[in-house]
């Protein structure tokens, strides 16, 4: 019998050209623009690198990545302490475990756009709720025209539509811990802090690097949600990434910086993603 | 160090609604300080309830435990100074070999130098010196059971070292060193020291005194030999001993068993309780086959290394017998016994023996 053969790529072979249509080919196309120029009409002239250097060179691209990343690092600074403590806070069993489930589950299951639209109406300052108490409490609040206003809505938003994923991966990581940890640690005399450093935090560490990324790359992409509320404003004070794309690639119809700049985009991503994973892993190589 | 009492311990999980609910049904017993006990049983008889109940991390449903004539019932585990090591290994990943076992010294504030020199001899006795500054993590079955043990074995000053089968996931050389060690180490360090096992073998080598468990209750406390020569119950003349003991239903009368055609006389024993079965036990090794004796059906021998056991009925029941390694079958075998070697048991608890002339 053959140790090998070639049989396995036809195995192979249904996964690859799913990938092809649905990721490679589609990439490619975007490559193809950002190196090209274009004024429709399917015709298209050779551009090299000067749209790279272009969206490289101009400083609303920095500071939309900025943006970017500030608002990436605020939610991911808030929702990962916040789902695991309230996943450790929550029941472990009986009807209880059940409601948290349910209720942690809902905000997971609206639709972006219809999330941004309630907020936008939530904080409206003429009828919405928030907007509203906030306005008889003689707080100032008005995220159309305040800058720290507009980042609190978008960030307040983020959290309540995105923390409970972080909760129920930990929560799962929570629940497979066997019993016999913590009763040792009971016998050891650990104190509930010593529990939560040695015990549950190391066995969590798998998901929440999970949580990390999942949380990094969609808060990094969002677009749906800031354009419903504040429209990438007031100015530009909440133009992140993608809607500053969206704004070049239809707005101005710049097809070859907007298709530069996606690629960047994508890169960033892919090495903030790496980083992320190489030095959540590192830690179990050693 | 403490004498441990178990003071009509009952314990349900749950709520008890009849006397089925009840995991441990009832448990009396007094286990002296210093002293290596075994609890053997199969699994499910409430071995573990009854070491959860011990260490505190359960409270009974029902009595009281206590250290020395301190009642410790409503303490927490915390509070007891009990150290306990679990089936399954539990090491704390993120730290090294040498913080897992100073972890229950730390947490407790024991003095930086002797928590040091305790590490180190905790290292050495369970032969983890060479990778004492390494992560607990990736290490195998036996290694992690040895951290664990280690952290059992670190504080100088508990109560009592309870064993909950620990050397379940250890390969059979490692356990008969851990266990020699083990035993070394009660003598050595006087901690009284609770071993729960179903391992007859471990059991009857690592204790003094071995407690038979039975669905819910210690049906025999006593020393090997005891259990071996006078099961209190029937189910301890079956669960000691390889193969266990032989029990075959009689009727008794005038003072003798009745078995098929056999009237084996009885010595005193107490009153038959009414609709009682009847019952006598006979170890395979106290039987005798020869030319005198009741009329054997042998039915096939298998042979086990340095014995053979022969298989056989009395009178239609089954029967087996122990024999020597060149023990000879003779051709009409016949079975014999001394009269000590008979138990006679009435509701499978033992009531008498057999009459010593």
């Amino acid at each position: 019998m053959k140790p090998w053969n070639n049989k396995a790529w036809l195995l192979v072979l249904p996964t690859l050209v799913l990938v092809a249509f649905s990721a490679v080919i589609p990439l490619m196309t975007v490559v193809n623009y950002s190196v090209q120029d274009t004024f429709g009409g399917n015709r298209f002239f050779w551009a090299g690198t000067e749209w790279y250097e272009q969206i490289l060179n101009s400083d609303r691209f920095w500071a939309a990545l900025w943006r970017s990343l500030l608002f990436s690092g605020i939610i991911l600074a808030i929702e990962i302490p916040l789902g695991v403590f309230i996943a450790l806070h929550m029941p472990r069993k009986g009807v209880w475990l059940s409601v948290c489930l349910v209720l942690m589950a809902l905000p997971l299951l609206i639709p972006w756009n219809v999330v941004g639209t309630i907020w936008q109406v939530f904080g409206r300052v003429d009828i919405g709720l928030l907007g509203r108490a906030m306005a008889e409490l003689g707080v100032n609040y008005n995220y159309v025209n305040n800058v720290g206003d507009a980042w609190v809505t978008l960030v307040v938003m983020d959290v309540w539509h995105w923390t409970s994923l972080v909760a129920l991966l930990a929560y799962a990581g929570l629940v497979s811990i066997p019993d016999a940890y913590y009763q040792a640690a009971e016998i050891d005399g650990a104190s509930r802090w010593a529990v939560f450093r040695h015990i549950q935090l190391p066995k969590m560490k798998r998901v929440l690097l999970i949580a990390v990324l999942l949380r990094f790359m969609d808060s990094f992409m969002i677009y749906t949600e800031p354009f419903v509320v504040t429209g990438g404003g007031p100015g530009n004070a909440t133009t992140f990434l993608s809607i500053d794309l969206v704004k070049m690639a239809l707005g101005q119809f710049d097809l070859g910086p907007a298709a530069a700049m996606s690629i960047i985009y994508f890169l960033i991503i892919l090495l903030l993603s790496w980083v992320f994973y190489a030095v959540m892993t590192r830690h179990d190589q050693e | 160090m403490a004498r441990i009492t178990l003071d009509h311990v009952r314990h349900a999980y749950g709520t008890p609604r009849q006397e089925s609910d009840y995991a441990l049904k009832e448990v009396h017993a007094v286990w002296s300080d210093g002293g290596a006990y075994a609890l053997l049983g199969p699994s499910g008889c409430g071995k573990t309830t009854l070491l959860n109940i011990i260490s505190g991390l359960l409270r009974p449903s029902e009595g009281r435990i206590l250290f020395d004539d301190q009642d410790m019932t409503d303490l927490p585990t915390g509070k007891r100074n009990i150290a306990q090591v679990f089936q399954f290994p539990v090491v704390y990943d993120g730290m090294t070999l040498r913080e897992n076992i100073a972890f229950p010294l730390r947490n407790r504030g024991f003095p930086r130098a002797e928590t040091e020199a305790r590490v180190a001899e905790i290292l050495r006795l369970i032969d983890l010196e060479g990778m004492a500054d390494r992560r607990a993590r990736g290490l195998t079955a036996d290694q992690k059971q040895k951290i664990s043990l280690g952290r059992g074995l670190a504080r100088p000053d508990v109560n009592a070292i309870l064993f909950d089968e620990p050397l379940t996931v250890i390969d059979p050389q490692m356990k008969w060193r851990l266990r020699a060690e083990l035993k070394a180490l009660h003598r050595r360090s006087g901690f009284t020291m609770v071993y729960v096992t179903h391992d007859q073998t471990e059991a009857l080598t690592f204790a003094d005194r071995v407690a038979v468990m039975h669905d819910g209750r210690i049906v025999q406390m006593g020393t090997p030999e005891e259990l071996f020569l006078r099961p209190e119950h029937s189910f301890v003349g079956y669960f000691i001993g390889s193969p266990g003991m032989n029990l075959l239903p009689v009727r008794v009368e005038g003072g003798e068993a009745i078995l098929g055609e056999a009237r084996i006389p009885l010595g005193p024993h107490a009153e038959i309780p009414p609709g009682a079965r009847t019952e006598i036990g006979l170890r395979p090794e106290m039987l005798r086959v020869g030319r005198e004796g009741w009329p054997l059906v042998p039915l096939r021998l298998e042979d086990v290394g340095r014995r053979k056991i022969l298989r056989a009925e009395l009178y239609g029941h089954p029967l087996a017998v122990a024999l020597g390694e060149d023990a000879e079958i003779p051709a009409d075998p016949r079975l014999d016994f001394a009269p000590e070697a008979l138990n006679l048991y009435a509701g499978g608890w033992r009531i008498g023996g057999g009459r010593i002339p």
